[in-house]
């Protein structure tokens, strides 16, 4: 394995973050801050209980979900589709680097620049909310399997997208909604019987109860299924890249 | 000599049908100097693109040093260099990182000594933290032969290297190029430039829409198929015609009265008998003026039929 090859490209894209930390790492801080005061604490303070946590805890998980989830997907993407753009894919492509390792490269940094946004999320939520994590390793855990399963998604949209507009297609038309329609904001229980079992169709939704599940112990689907959810999600994505690549498409042709 | 790259019925099929390679066979000799010549979609950047592993190929075969580019493109690539047609840097990056990060693509560790080498034969010491926005356009394809020879590759593509670039800037390229291969780097060379094959290449390979003409040593192909033109200049004026149906007499523009144009190709045994035929005619021969054909007439000559 050409070790030196994913350290190169990691330690490249997390430059690259380091370089651009503002806009990387601040901005989703500070938009995620500004959810927790409105919702949290203004709005959150008049709504009721859900499941005995108050409101403005109860939405900790879906906010770090909703963020973390656009964000490895628009760092993977970014990542992958500029050096595209501006044809250094090249280099990478004639470099005798195997696909896997050019996936762990991008994907390890994406991962970790989306996993260091949520921590800071949540210790930034300490301040503002009270939150206690009853299963800190699964919490962790989920978080990165999201993570890395957004990520991979992201890298999937890199490589399809063919101008930068298409590359915000994704998050901006079919994520973005998805995650607020998941329960980010609210348990799907409080939802009509017909629209919970429409629900059940968005994979969001395991996502973000496995993920609540791990702070609050209580969830709106059976822990079982959320991990057997991100596990299936990662994999038709692993797959999905293993064919672009063993075919070549928009990347050698 | 010794193949260090067997190119065997290469074909190359683009997904909208173009056919950018067709059956190409190319074998390329370890530490030599091979241009490659062929006009725009010639099919030049395709090939040495199959052979870097930077597009598939639709069928064929290639081997480097021995090792097949598809099954065991890690030991091909890891001695290749290439040098691309399109400056593509990351814009935003010191000229030092982005060479570090070719060398770490091909699996080697930093060498700092190995690195600052690099950017001083290329004139770059001075700019390694300049970012790759603030260089100027020469400067930045320096940067990219940097990083293409940052991992010491034994065989170096340079696609169109001195394309865009001042006369200076290129006269150097050259000198470097010479340099590159006095160390045993074997060169792989596009260029549109014929004059740059003329002077460096040891052997050139003509290629046009997809399909490789003719791949000679550069003395053989301007011997070979050149053909000098002799002028001869005589004392009195002749009767051209009198002589055009038996020899290969060029009746053009500048030709006149005292002046016959012969066509001479190599091995001409005609011209001794065509000189003799004037003696003994009675001409006087004044002066006698050979003008060889250069390698851009030949491959022009080559492309267009």
């Amino acid at each position: 394995m050409n070790i030196q090859a994913i350290k190169a490209i990691y330690i490249f894209e997390m430059s690259r973050t380091i370089r651009t930390l503002v806009q990387s790492i601040a901005s989703p801080v500070i938009s995620t801050v500004l959810y927790f005061i409105v919702f949290g604490s203004a709005i959150g303070s008049r709504m009721e209980n859900i499941s005995d946590v108050s409101y403005g805890s109860f939405i900790v998980p879906g906010l770090i979900l909703l963020t973390v989830s656009l964000q490895s997907l628009s760092n993977a993407s970014f990542s992958i589709y500029f050096p595209r753009f501006i044809g250094t894919i090249n280099e990478l492509l004639s470099a005798p680097v195997s696909y896997t390792e050019i996936v762990i490269g991008y994907i390890s940094a994406a991962v970790t620049k989306s996993m260091i946004i949520g921590l800071i999320i949540l210790i930034t939520a300490s301040f503002l909310v009270d939150i206690s994590i009853q299963h800190p390793i699964w919490m962790i855990c989920i978080l990165f399997l999201s993570c890395v399963a957004f990520s991979l998604m992201g890298f999937i949209v890199g490589i399809w997208a063919k101008n930068f507009e298409q590359i915000t297609i994704i998050p901006d038309l079919i994520i973005t909604p998805l995650v607020f329609l998941g329960g980010s904001f609210y348990s799907i229980t409080l939802l009509p019987e017909f629209w919970q079992k429409v629900t059940l169709f968005n994979p969001i939704v395991y996502l973000i109860s496995g993920f609540r599940w791990a702070f609050f112990g209580n969830s709106d689907v059976y822990i079982g299924y959320s991990i057997f959810a991100i596990i299936t999600f990662t994999l038709i994505c692993l797959l999905i890249i293993w064919r672009i690549f063993s075919t070549g498409y928009r990347i050698k042709n | 000599m010794k193949n260090i790259i067997e190119i065997k019925n290469l074909s190359k099929k683009f997904v909208d049908g173009t056919e950018a390679l067709s059956s190409v066979n190319l074998d390329i000799h370890d530490g030599e100097i091979i241009a490659l010549l062929g006009p725009n979609g010639a099919g030049k950047t395709t090939l040495i693109s199959a052979v870097c592993g930077i597009t598939n190929m639709s069928s064929g075969s290639v081997q480097v040093a021995g090792f097949d580019v598809k099954k065991d493109y890690r030991k091909t690539r890891s001695i290749i260099g290439l040098v691309p047609q399109e400056i593509a840097l990351q814009p935003f990056e010191k000229v030092i990182d982005v060479v570090r990060y070719s060398r770490n693509l091909f699996g080697f560790k930093n060498d700092d000594k190995y690195i600052e080498d690099i950017l001083k034969r290329l004139l770059l010491w001075e700019k390694k933290d300049k970012r790759i926005v603030e260089l100027s356009g020469g400067m930045k394809r320096r940067v990219i032969i940097a990083k293409a020879l940052s991992h010491n590759p034994k065989i170096l593509f340079l696609d169109e290297p001195t394309a865009g670039v001042d006369v200076d800037l290129r006269i150097d390229m050259w000198q470097l190029i010479k340099e590159i291969r006095a160390k045993g780097t074997t060169i792989i060379l596009t260029t549109h430039y014929i004059e740059e094959a003329q002077e460096i290449a040891d052997r050139i390979s003509i290629i046009n829409k997809g399909k490789i003409l003719l791949t000679e040593k550069k003395t053989e192909l301007i011997e070979k198929m050149g053909q000098k033109v002799i002028s001869i200049v005589l004392s009195e004026a002749i009767n051209h015609t009198k002589y055009s149906d038996e020899f290969d007499i060029i009746n053009d523009a500048e030709s006149n009265q005292h002046i016959i144009h012969y066509n001479y190709l190599k091995s001409d045994k005609n011209f001794d008998r065509f000189i003799t035929t004037l003696k003994n005619d009675g001409h006087v021969i004044n002066n006698i003026e050979t003008k060889e054909k250069s390698l851009e007439e030949i491959f022009l000559d080559i492309v267009s039929k």
